[in-house]
């Protein structure tokens, strides 16, 4: 049965059948037609965001948190070009999106028309593809081809760009089965051969370590369980980047903490002193690697990655493995046990014995205060007082972004949402909320700096007004806390323009959009002001007065390697054992 | 705070590890495309090799394929080993790539250019450029009382090579096409 309908029915007609429930949007003249079918219809959510930025990575925030795609729909010109960090953001954290942009009419492209952008030209190079739909017979496949390309593969960013014509004029509705996607479709098996070669490598292994990110959490829930499922079984110590926290539990036996340039000191060794290197849906970034020519010197490596291009980027691999993680570890699974389940156990307990031992130098320790709040002990108690709920955390980026990676502990996937590739600034508000949208019953708690907070401050109003319960724990130490850190260590303490002036009175800014705010300075104070925080049934803004010149140690400096490590100060000026050092 | 002993200039200083991490052998490579003929498609190809920084040396693009709307691209470009490997990896990404060939490590190919060269001479070094023309095999496609154009097919060194001889007999314009290429055999 070939259904006509208008362009802008079938838009909404296309996200119905693609089983879209929410879209993050903002109206402006070139998608009028499109808010007009909304308005007529009762089965997707619009969530009315105060900048389009903020709808880019509210979507991110719904989509890293359900594993479904993101839908964002924005007007031409200015909409377009503000949803550009947004884009770029989920392409490099491989963020399944889908974002449908108005345009000028047809007739009027080239034109330097009223609101008019080269829309696909300014995104072709941040999205994973992009298409400019110029006849409306051609709309719906186009838009289930989006989401088809967002999910497949390795996920990341699509958008469609739709002139005004095109949405008012009549065409014939493709259904999202009879949509021609042939011509994208990535392999998810991986090579038999290969897979085989890195169980050998594992069996034998004396000093393995599974390096896991991103692409766990990507590939679904099964690939998690499969990875514990082996880990666990296998006795291999896991790591992880930023990107992939939870999908090893934090209180699993072989978990090892995060690693790279700010990660734990039992992860970086066990990085550089390995024999056998298990990438498994990471891609060797240059926060994870340090200097590439000391980047784990002594190990055999095996990259299991869904995207070719990932593999020998950066770093040389012995075994690579080109497949969906999930499909790749089951296979994995499988090979392991018809072989006999493997291990050197003799090795693997010395090994074991070794990561012991450095995680003995207890990496993480800083000195307390009892007179003001070291944000360290701010995350440590948000961890205590928050880890029964069903939490889910958001992160805006800089110092606090690394503390809370380091302090807080992820059980499963999906939990953790932070902008890793891009380290956006103004990513955790408007993420927190595409979160709470998503699980309207959960604690969600965006974990901030109050510079990074500044900028998407104006989503106040979205959780203001859909009265999203988003706690915003903000870490306030008055400055940019990264940047100081880089220029008290590597610029001669010249602080340029790291500092935050004329800060707002967060209470009252909590007042003034009806949300609650709480000031907490006292260490003495802070738990009874975080309890009341996750208590309020509404949005708050936690403004946490801490410590203004901590540092954020381990750091492995860029241009090092993974064994040299800067440690804290509490470990360095051999402070630990004052009444006041908490040891982690 | 210095625990950090840094040298000035050291690439610590930056957010960054400066070192070039590819210092290796540069090598030309042959690489072909082929891709829907569909709007933007060769500025997802160009602005890939822009964006990441790859060089072109020549680039030739035309729909190959009418009924199915396929165009072939072919580039030439260098790297180190490990960047070819890369600018492959990423051709292959890009959506409406359908397919891409390394002609250069792909066996045998066949290579071929076609340049035009305008020559403004009289006398004596009109005749010359008319007569090493000849020995090219190139031809003549216009004529003045005091210039030629020829048209020229050939390989790139072939074409360089004409281009050398021509310049010091009043070599005034060159258009050149850059490489197509196809591998040798009946295998697709």
């Amino acid at each position: 049965m070939k259904r006509q309908m208008t362009g802008a029915k079938m838009i909404v007609q296309a996200l119905k059948d693609q089983g879209v429930d929410t879209i993050f949007g903002y109206p402006g003249g070139a998608v009028l037609p499109i808010y007009d079918e909304i308005f007529q219809q009762n089965d997707i959510r619009h969530i009315l965001v105060r900048h389009e930025q903020g709808a880019v990575h509210a979507a991110e925030g719904y989509a890293r948190s359900t594993g479904k795609p993101g839908v964002v729909l924005v007007t031409s010109g200015p909409g377009a070009t503000n949803a550009v960090t947004g884009l770029t953001d989920a392409l490099l954290d491989s963020i399944p999106l889908v974002v449908l942009t108005g345009q000028v009419p047809t007739f009027m492209i080239g034109t330097d028309g009223f609101q008019e952008a080269d829309t696909v030209g300014i995104t072709r190079p941040c999205t994973k593809h992009n298409w400019l739909v110029k006849e409306t017979d051609k709309l719906a496949e186009t838009i289930h081809q989006a989401f088809h390309v967002a999910t497949e593969g390795r996920p990341g960013p699509t958008l469609v760009d739709i002139p005004k014509d095109v949405q008012f004029a009549k065409g014939t509705y493709t259904e999202p089965k009879t949509a021609n996607v042939a011509n994208y479709q990535p392999s998810m098996k991986g090579d038999v051969e290969a897979i085989t070669a890195m169980v050998e490598l594992l069996e034998t292994a004396e000093r393995p370590i599974f390096y896991t990110g991103g692409g766990v959490i990507n590939s679904g829930p099964a690939a998690s369980q499969l990875l514990c499922e082996w880990a666990d079984a296998a006795n291999v110590p896991v790591t992880s980047t930023l990107m992939g926290l939870g999908a090893y539990p934090a209180s699993g036996k072989n978990w090892i903490g995060m690693l790279g340039m700010h990660g734990l000191y039992e992860a970086n060794m066990a990085m550089h002193d390995c024999d056998v290197m298990i990438n498994i849906g990471a891609r060797f970034d240059d926060r994870i690697t340090g200097r590439l020519d000391a980047f784990s010197p002594k190990s055999t490596k095996v990259h299991i990655d869904i995207d070719a291009s990932s593999i020998n980027k950066v770093i040389h691999v012995n075994v690579p493995i080109i497949g969906d993680v999930g499909h790749v570890l089951e296979d994995a699974l499988k090979i392991w046990k018809a072989r006999g389940r493997k291990t050197n156990a003799e090795a693997l307990s010395k090994w074991h014995a070794q990561i012991d031992e450095w995680r003995a130098r207890r990496c993480l320790s800083y000195i307390n205060s009892d007179k003001i709040i070291k944000p360290q002990y701010a995350l440590q108690r948000l961890e205590a007082l928050t880890k029964k709920y069903d939490r889910y955390i958001t992160t805006e980026v800089g110092q606090h972004q690394m503390w809370a990676a380091q302090f807080l502990g992820f059980e499963a996937p999906n939990r953790w949402m932070t902008s890793g590739g891009l380290g956006t600034m103004g990513y955790g508000f408007p993420a927190s909320i595409g979160v709470q949208v998503a699980h309207p019953d959960a604690l969600v708690i965006n974990v901030a700096g109050e510079a990074s907070w500044l900028m998407n401050m104006q989503e106040m109003g979205t959780a203001a007004q859909y009265r999203l319960p988003v706690k915003q724990f903000i870490l306030n130490n008055e400055r940019l806390g990264m940047v100081r850190q880089w220029q008290e260590l590597l610029h001669g303490e010249r602080y340029s323009h790291s500092w935050s002036e004329s800060l707002p009175d967060f209470v009252k800014l909590a007042e003034a959009f009806g949300a609650k705010g709480i000031l907490c300075t006292d260490p003495a104070d802070l738990d009874d002001a975080i309890m009341e925080m996750i208590e309020y049934d509404g949005p708050v803004i936690f403004d946490c007065l801490v410590e203004k010149h901590e540092n954020c140690f381990p750091m492995i400096p860029s241009g090092k390697a993974h064994n040299d490590m800067i440690m804290g100060e509490a470990d360095t000026s051999d402070a630990i054992g004052d009444t006041g050092a908490v040891l982690v | 705070m210095s625990a950090l002993k840094i040298k000035k200039g050291s690439s610590s200083h930056s957010a960054y590890d400066l070192r070039d991490p590819n210092a290796d052998v540069v090598e030309s490579h042959t690489l072909a495309c082929v891709v829907d003929n569909e709007a933007g498609v060769l500025a997802r190809v160009i602005g890939l090799f822009s964006g990441r920084g790859y060089n072109i040396e020549s680039l030739t693009v035309a729909e190959v394929n009418h009924e199915f709307h396929r165009s072939r691209i072919t580039i030439v470009t260098s790297g180190t080993p490990q960047v070819i490997e890369q600018i492959k990896a990423q051709l292959g990404r890009i959506v409406p790539v359908h397919r891409v060939h390394d002609l250069t490590v792909e066996g045998a190919s066949v290579e071929r250019e076609l340049a035009l060269f305008k020559v403004a001479a009289t006398g004596e070094q009109r005749v010359e450029s008319l007569r090493l023309a000849d020995i090219f095999r190139a031809n003549v496609v216009d004529s003045t009382l005091n210039s030629f154009i020829f048209e020229m097919t050939g390989t790139s060194e072939k074409i360089d090579a004409f281009a050398d001889l021509m310049r010091p007999l009043g070599l005034v314009e060159t258009a050149r096409t850059g490489v197509a290429a196809l591998g040798r055999g009946p295998e697709k």
